[in-house]
């Protein structure tokens, strides 16, 4: 598989080795933290000094998903014996669950916004970038200029009037709100990238389709948008990382029905002071619906643009 | 019916002239061979008839209807590109299905399967049929793309150096299956190629472009016999026509400035002393380069000849091309 000018030698195969995973486990070290923490009893969590062998639990993850209420032993007692795993661990500390939590709605809240503005950062960026690549756009340069400079300060810069735009708009604390706000601060650098990508398709390929009986557009769907698969999923990786993330917006102007989960998970509040585990166990969460979209994405990412089919 | 009529037709890129008002009609069922150097503007002529690109002055028309505005799609055009672009995400086989798939022709599966496979074994590219079009060489890639423009049944075949990249054997297969097959569809065919070969076996007509201009449209005996220009006569002819100034051999019509002789037109044996400074032997014939009062020429002489350099050999012009100053030719 592996072909290169100058095969590396065994010695030096090693180094790289060493360097990569000494690399890999210094970035993955705070991770690793959050992931063990979410398996933490609260006393274990906040241990000094820390505990690296612990015995785990899941009441980071009860805490998490559920809202808990302070009985009496008297009246803890006239309830029974505990039904349930998750009210056993709860009920060790006199309590009992009341309810489901709201992160389940914070975190679908995050996935509709999240993958939302991303479809759409994606799909207008693409639509965009083809025109500035193949047609004469008047201005071409300036528009692309302008559009990149949409990114030059920090997006929190115009939070301001954002805020109250959006709220004489009706717009604060909805989907739509938001879906369009992280959209277009996306845009550039959907735009730009996708540009990027869809210059190197040679115009040949569409030429060809249109010759071989295809409108502009079929052509397009057909020919261009295969090729430009590699550029619009790394793109929208890009995009939906930003989205996810985003905190500041979503503090700003998010508080109850649209809220996502990056504001909320901080505000997880536990019996005395901060609930730790269940803090680490809503991030440990949090983090999966990227890595499994990255991860399904990765073909394409790794795949690179093929050109073998152009003779220049 | 599909006679291709080229009116006044002007493209430039910027400053730079690739036509310059060229007429030209090329009969229906004819097979057109356009001849020139590089940049003379022989693709950009394609893409013109092919609706690609736009003239800037002119008009286009296929088989009686005038093509402005028309998109290629419209014009019922085949072409083969001479950067031959396959789409690199499909199979050869789907690359070939691809024009008939299209929303034009909706062909039914069947009759897909049936013409693909049958153009494929006339390409000789059954066997490469599943590969990725990533996944062959050059040549095979060649075929693949005539093979796109041969599953379709266009009035207008447009082919731009189809065969450039392929071996001998396959080049004489491949011309003979591409004149059977405007022979037997009636197509009109406008062919691209720097192959002599080429354009004397297969062309019914042959056009010479120079600099964006068409200098003679004519059968391909009319372009070799009875070339308009020094610049006509150097497009056909193995080895190149000698062009020399006009009185070497003696006194020369007046007004002559250049004489033009090809192989055939130089007699050996007879009139004034040649050196041989090479021998060289292409197995069917062999050349002599000869050196003649301070001037290269080059002829053809049987393939077992036992002259070597440093031999003399006698020549005389026989029935030659005379030019005039401008290089045209004066009759
Ligand atoms: N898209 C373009 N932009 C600018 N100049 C162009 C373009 N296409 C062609 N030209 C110019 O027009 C002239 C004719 O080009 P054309 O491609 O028709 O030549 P050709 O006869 O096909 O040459 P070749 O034998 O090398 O393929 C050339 O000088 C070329 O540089
Ligand atoms: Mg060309």
């Amino acid at each position: 598989m592996s072909y290169s000018i100058t095969e590396p030698s065994s010695r030096q195969k090693w180094i790289a080795g060493i360097l990569v995973v000494g690399y890999a486990l210094l970035t993955l070290l705070p991770l690793v933290w959050i992931i063990a923490t979410g398996f933490k009893t609260p006393a274990d969590a906040i241990a000094y000094p820390p505990k690296v062998v612990f015995t785990p639990s899941l009441e980071g993850y009860v805490n998490l998903f559920t809202s808990r209420s302070r009985v009496t032993p008297e009246d803890l007692a006239a309830l029974g014996p505990p039904t349930t795993w998750y009210d056993a661990i709860v009920r060790q500390y006199d309590m009992v669950i009341t309810g489901p939590s709201r992160y389940g709605e914070r975190f679908m809240n995050s996935v509709i916004i999240g993958f939302g503005s991303t479809f759409l950062s994606v799909f207008l960026g693409t639509i965009a970038a083809y025109a500035f690549s193949r047609f004469k756009v008047p201005l071409k340069d300036d528009l692309l200029f302008f559009i990149l400079s949409t990114r030059m300060m920090p997006p929190i810069a115009v939070a301001i009037p954002i805020f109250l735009m959006y709220r004489e708009l009706g717009l604060s604390d909805t989907h739509l709100g938001m879906i369009l706000l992280y959209t277009a601060v996306n845009l550039s650098l959907s735009v730009w990238l996708l540009k990027g990508f869809i210059d190197e398709i040679p115009i040949e390929y569409e030429e060809a389709a249109l010759i071989d009986g295809y409108t502009r557009f079929q052509a397009f769907y057909k020919v261009v948008l295969p090729q430009a698969a590699t550029g619009i999923a790394s793109t929208a990786i890009f995009c939906l990382i930003f989205a996810w993330n985003e905190y500041a917006f979503a503090v700003l102007l998010t508080s109850g029905t649209a809220q996502t989960a990056p504001p909320f998970i901080p505000t997880i509040i536990g019996a005395g002071g901060k609930d730790w585990p269940a803090v680490a166990a809503g991030a440990t969460l949090f983090l999966l619906p990227i890595m499994v979209f990255t991860i399904l994405l990765r073909k394409h990412l790794l795949r690179g643009i093929t050109f073998g089919a152009v003779r220049k | 019916m599909a006679e291709i009529i080229l009116q006044g037709v002007s493209k430039s890129f910027g400053p730079q002239v690739a036509l310059a008002d060229v007429d030209l009609t090329v009969p229906d069922g004819a097979f057109v061979v356009l001849l020139g150097p590089t940049g003379a503007g022989k693709t950009t002529l394609l893409r013109m008839v092919s609706g690609l690109d736009q003239p800037d002055a002119g008009e286009v028309f296929i088989a009686g209807q005038a093509m402005k505005g028309l998109p290629p799609a419209q014009r019922n055009v085949a072409m083969v590109f001479q950067q031959y672009s396959l789409y690199p995400h499909l199979t050869v086989r789907q690359n070939m299905e691809f024009p008939l798939k299209s929303p034009l022709l909706r062909t039914p599966k069947e009759a897909i399967a049936a013409k693909v496979a049958e153009v494929a074994e006339i390409l000789q590219i059954s066997h490469k049929l599943d590969n990725k079009a990533t996944a062959l060489s050059g040549g095979e890639m060649q075929r693949v793309s005539i093979g796109r423009a041969l599953v379709r049944s266009p009035s207008v075949y447009l082919m731009d150096e189809p065969l450039s990249s392929l071996d001998a054997k396959l080049r004489a297969d491949l011309r003979i299956e591409l004149k059977n097959i405007q022979a037997n569809l009636g197509a009109t065919f406008l062919y691209v190629t720097h192959d002599q070969i080429e354009a004397m076996t297969m062309a019914t007509h042959v056009g010479v472009l120079d600099h964006g201009r068409l200098v003679q449209f004519g059968t391909p005996r009319e372009i070799y016999e009875q070339p308009v220009s020094i610049y006509a006569a150097g497009r056909l002819g193995q080895p190149h026509i000698n062009i020399l100034p006009a009185d070497l051999f003696g006194p020369a019509p007046h007004g002559a400035v250049y004489i033009g002789m090809r192989p055939e037109q130089i007699r050996q044996g007879e009139g004034q002393d040649a050196l041989v400074k090479r021998v060289e032997r292409l197995g069917d014939q062999t050349r002599l380069h000869l050196a003649f009062k301070a001037h290269d020429l080059t002829t053809v002489i049987d393939a077992h000849t036992p002259l070597r350099t440093g031999d003399i050999v006698k020549i005389e012009p026989h029935r030659p091309f005379y030019f005039d100053a401008d290089g045209a030719r004066m009759v």
